[in-house]
């Protein structure tokens, strides 16, 4: 073994150290609290579904279900379908849910359950009974990032409950937001209602992982995308799909839905800056046959406004920016506009595909003035910054020892935010949540420079 | 009376002081689709050696495992800081496939160089063994090349419960024990052990036994250190706080040793001077130990008596639930609340023994409802019968107390403040009463109602 392993170069096999992502099942458990009356079980051992409880918990500061099939040794060497199925027998006697999403784990993933089969035995079984939907969606940790458990969880939602049928025709879109804020998806839904266009937001954890006190016990916290609108997906008038990223990947809901249904899917940015959300708008003005309501005309000009205003603060100003790829490329579109250079752009995320985007935006700066790493964790992002010494941080919660150890000051966006109280209603996207990024930013570059200054100057 | 639902499987280890017999069923593996607060064997493990600071701790598998253990204890050291990395094999596809060996070494060698820690810790999580990695042969080959102890941690999630976790933790260390120098160790020197030093409580509760003339050789894990560790069989006296960690280190140093051990808490005033005079009584042939002891007694709750007098008086009669890891936990608690004034009706735990659950029996007051691994549902169940005031848990159970509109204290590790010793009694005060009196509970519900549950309307629809 030896003398195999040592011919290798160390390079090649480093650890990760501080990791700039999480592990798929999260993101596919985030997706099904974003439905109503649904429970995540994850197929596997009990600390995955404990260990991202707790994870969620910190951010959203709400309760978090999240269920487990609780493999015990004889489970690893028998296969996990017996307790898969009274999982869900337990799950439905305490929850009584109106979907169970089922992800998997490294662990049933490498033992090679056929969890498909399980679930037609189980609903075999149960045939007499009231049973959920049940979903099934593939994610094992070994595979890609927290956001690539997020998409497939999305997409095998929308696979597994869209029928074809006479569904009166409502004219609705689909929206897959991806992986935002629960502010930003209530945002979502306002422009939407606003602009008239019924809708299917998948997933809408708006209201589950950031709801109001309660008067009354709540054994699944209210909220998320009724089951009933999900299996309409397929009549939708439209889709529309967030992420450059995404729309690169062979596939999504948008794609599935086109495919299968031919419904026309509208694949667009992160709405962040003027261009991105201005892109957005065009489309919902098509799809309504409406045009933009002038609130949002109102949001536009007074961003518009700012930006002009706040621009010497801004320029030239050098930022490192890391998160999951849709979240940095839809930041760095609106850094473009504002004259912020993004010196920065990294992500644990690998799809290959985050260098071209970010070309795209910066088509000269790159490799100059711009390093952009994928696959990376906080110790690749931390020896960039140290390097490149840039004014501001910008991405999650975990950047935070690293800003602290430089003395770089630094803006909370994204997930995970464990440090701070407003992690839910941060808002990111539209007119409206680029103001509030652009606020944030210009404050605290002017926060830093009257903090720094001997002078202390009150007049910036 | 709530109508959550409970499990049927579930009803052995829910008990109701006064509804005898008492036969809780305890010590078994979750039930599968329960929502256990509980996590795993890995989590176990984690916890125990994740203080000691100078040490590498590789987590080997996918990266979930490390990415949710990143730096999230509040367990302090007083020099390196290591244990607040998180490092992980990252085992990808490929990996999975043709085995995860060549990774580890390759990983091991790297951060050893880089980082030059005392001892690696490789945990191995889920999957380790299923793709065939022979995780102990990568270790020895990795000690042999960098001469440090590389010791492999049994933690793969689904083998048994988190105590099975602390086990592969304590046996992992138990290879460190007799390695070092125990020249110069006085006579009258102790281990701590199943102390983490959350918020610096290790650093106060060996200011105690120093002043009491006691040499501390090492703490088990707080602010821990390799060396420390390996010389640590030469202390006379084992003293096992969260017993439930740390008894199996304590019984095998015992049994290879002979260092005899005894169980202590430091939570509370009456806890902690316990502790405190159990260690005195054993060096009885130096009386100048207990004088000593005495001495420091008198003096520390004289310095906290007067304000926890004043904060019992605005808490008494309050009504606490508490759900915690560890039994012993719960015991002291149970104390310390009373001394407040608080009456405890929940009392609960993730690990604890029939033993422990007896003796958690005999403490409670009639009709206190005794939980073993429960769930969020039977915690919100049994916190909304007994409208308890107050929940005493960890990061899962606190938006379940503010949901349900009662105040929470955090009494696990994520926490920042010391509430061990008699200072830490008086931050365990202060907090108690700053959450029940906080103005905020005048806007929510005063005891939520769960009646619409037994309706059939458990989700609006």
């Amino acid at each position: 073994m030896k003398s195999m392993i040592e011919q290798r170069s160390a390079k090649e096999y480093t650890a990760t150290k501080n990791a700039c992502k999480l592990c798929a099942p999260l993101g596919a458990s985030l997706v099904f609290k974003g439905i109503e009356g649904a429970i995540p079980l994850l197929h596997g051992s009990q600390g995955c579904s404990t260990y991202i409880r707790r994870y969620l918990i910190s951010h959203f500061k709400e309760p978090v279900d999240i269920a487990c099939s609780n493999f015990a040794e004889e489970t690893a060497i028998f296969g996990g379908g017996m307790n898969l199925k009274i999982a869900l027998q337990n799950i439905h006697q305490q929850y009584d849910p109106s979907l169970v999403g089922i992800a998997t784990t490294c662990l049933s993933e490498t033992i090679g359950d056929d969890v498909p089969m399980f679930l037609r035995e189980y609903a075999e079984q149960h045939r007499n009974e009231k049973t959920a939907p049940l979903v099934h969606v593939s994610t094992p940790s070994y595979q890609g990032t927290h956001m690539q458990g997020f998409h497939n969880a999305v997409l095998a939602t929308v696979k597994s409950v869209t029928t074809t049928g006479n569904f009166s025709n409502i004219g609705h879109v689909n929206i897959f937001p991806g992986m935002v804020s629960p502010a930003d998806l209530r945002y979502l839904k306002e422009i939407l209602t606003d602009f008239q266009i019924p809708y299917m937001m998948l997933p809408d954890y708006s209201k589950t992982l950031d709801g109001s006190i309660w008067s009354e016990y709540q054994l699944i916290p209210e909220g998320g995308t009724t089951v009933e609108m999900i299996r309409c997906s397929g009549n939708a008038a439209g889709s529309l799909e967030f992420g450059r990223i995404l729309s690169r990947e062979k596939q999504s809901a948008g794609k599935w839905l086109r495919e299968k249904f031919h419904v026309d899917c509208h694949h667009l940015g992160l709405p962040i800056g003027i261009n991105e959300t201005d892109r957005f708008f065009q489309v919902l003005e098509i799809l309504s046959g409406r045009p933009t309501p002038d609130k949002y005309r109102e949001e536009r000009g007074r961003l518009i406004d700012s930006y002009v205003d706040g621009h010497k603060h801004m320029i030239a100003a050098k930022v490192a920016l890391y998160g999951e790829e849709d979240l940095v490329v839809g930041m760095a579109a609106f850094f473009s506009e504002i004259g912020i250079q993004p010196v920065l752009c990294a992500s644990g995320d690998h799809s290959g595909y985050l260098k071209e985007e970010i070309a795209r935006l910066f088509p000269s700066d790159l490799d100059q003035s711009i390093r952009v790493m994928d696959n990376a964790d906080f110790m690749d992002i931390e020896s960039a910054v140290q390097d490149i010494k840039p004014d501001l941080i910008v991405g999650n919660s975990k950047g935070f020892a690293m800003a602290r150890r430089l003395g770089i000051p630094m803006v909370r966006i994204g997930f995970p935010i464990h440090d701070r109280v407003d992690a839910s209603r941060k808002l990111h996207l539209g007119y409206r949540g680029t103001q509030q990024l652009f606020d944030r930013i210009a404050n605290k570059l002017i926060e830093y420079r009257q903090a720094s200054s001997t002078v202390g100057y009150t007049y910036m | 009376m709530s109508n959550i639902p409970l499990l049927k499987e579930r009803e052995s280890q829910i008990f109701r002081k006064g509804k005898e017999p008492f036969n809780m069923t305890c010590g078994k593996q979750s039930l599968a689709g329960s929502v256990s607060q509980r996590a795993c064997v890995f989590c176990g493990s984690r916890v125990v050696l994740y203080p000691i600071a100078d040490a590498l701790h590789l987590i080997h598998g996918p990266i979930g495992c490390a990415a949710y253990t990143w730096d999230i204890r509040g367990a302090l050291s007083s020099g390196p800081e290591l244990h607040r990395m998180s490092f992980s094999t990252d085992l990808r596809e490929k990996d999975v496939i043709f085995g995860g060996e060549k990774k580890l070494y390759h990983a091991l060698i790297d951060l050893i160089s880089q980082y030059a820690p005392k001892a690696a810790f490789v945990y191995s999580t889920c999957i380790v063994g299923i793709i065939g990695d022979d995780v102990g042969a990568v270790c020895k080959a990795v000690g042999e090349k960098t001469g440090i102890p590389v010791l492999p941690v049994h933690s793969e999630g689904f083998k048994g419960t988190k105590k099975d976790g602390y086990k592969a933790a304590c046996n992992a260390m138990f290879s460190l024990i007799g390695k070092g120098d125990v020249s110069g160790i006085s006579a009258k020197s102790i281990n701590i052990l199943g102390e983490f030093n959350i918020g610096g409580e290790a650093w106060m509760i060996k200011s105690y036994y120093q002043k009491m003339g006691i040499e501390v050789v090492s703490v088990m894990t707080g602010d821990g250190r390799v060396d420390d560790i390996r010389r640590s069989h030469g202390a006379s006296l084992n003293v096992v706080q969260c017993s439930g960690s740390m008894t199996h280190l304590a019984e095998k140093m015992k049994e290879v040793f002979g260092i005899p051990y005894i169980r202590v808490s430091y939570f509370g005033l009456e806890d902690t001077s316990k502790a405190l005079y159990d260690v005195a009584a054993y060096f009885a042939d130096d009386p100048q130990i207990m004088e000593s002891t005495k001495e420091i007694v008198r003096n520390e709750i004289q310095a906290v008596a007067a304000e926890l007098q004043q904060i019992k008086k605005r808490v008494q009669g309050k009504r606490a639930a508490i759900y915690v890891g560890g039994a012993f936990k719960a015991f002291s608690l149970i104390k310390a609340l009373r001394y407040l004034g608080i009456k405890v009706v929940l009392a609960g735990s993730q690990t604890g023994l029939q033993a422990d659950y007896k003796i958690l029996k005999e403490m409670c007051d009639e009709d206190t409802i005794i939980l073993d691994d429960a769930n969020s549902l039977e915690l919100s169940k049994y916190v909304l019968e007994k409208k308890a005031d107050l929940f005493i848990g960890g990061v899962k159970e606190r938006p379940i107390a503010f949901k349900l509109g009662i105040g929470f204290c955090d009494h696990n590790h994520e926490r920042k403040i010391p509430l061990a010793g008699y200072l830490g009694m008086l931050n365990f005060a202060r907090e108690v009463y700053q959450t029940i009196s906080s103005p905020v509970w005048q806007f929510t519900p005063k005891y939520l109602s769960s009646s619409r549950i037994g309706e059939g309307s458990m989700v609006v629809r």
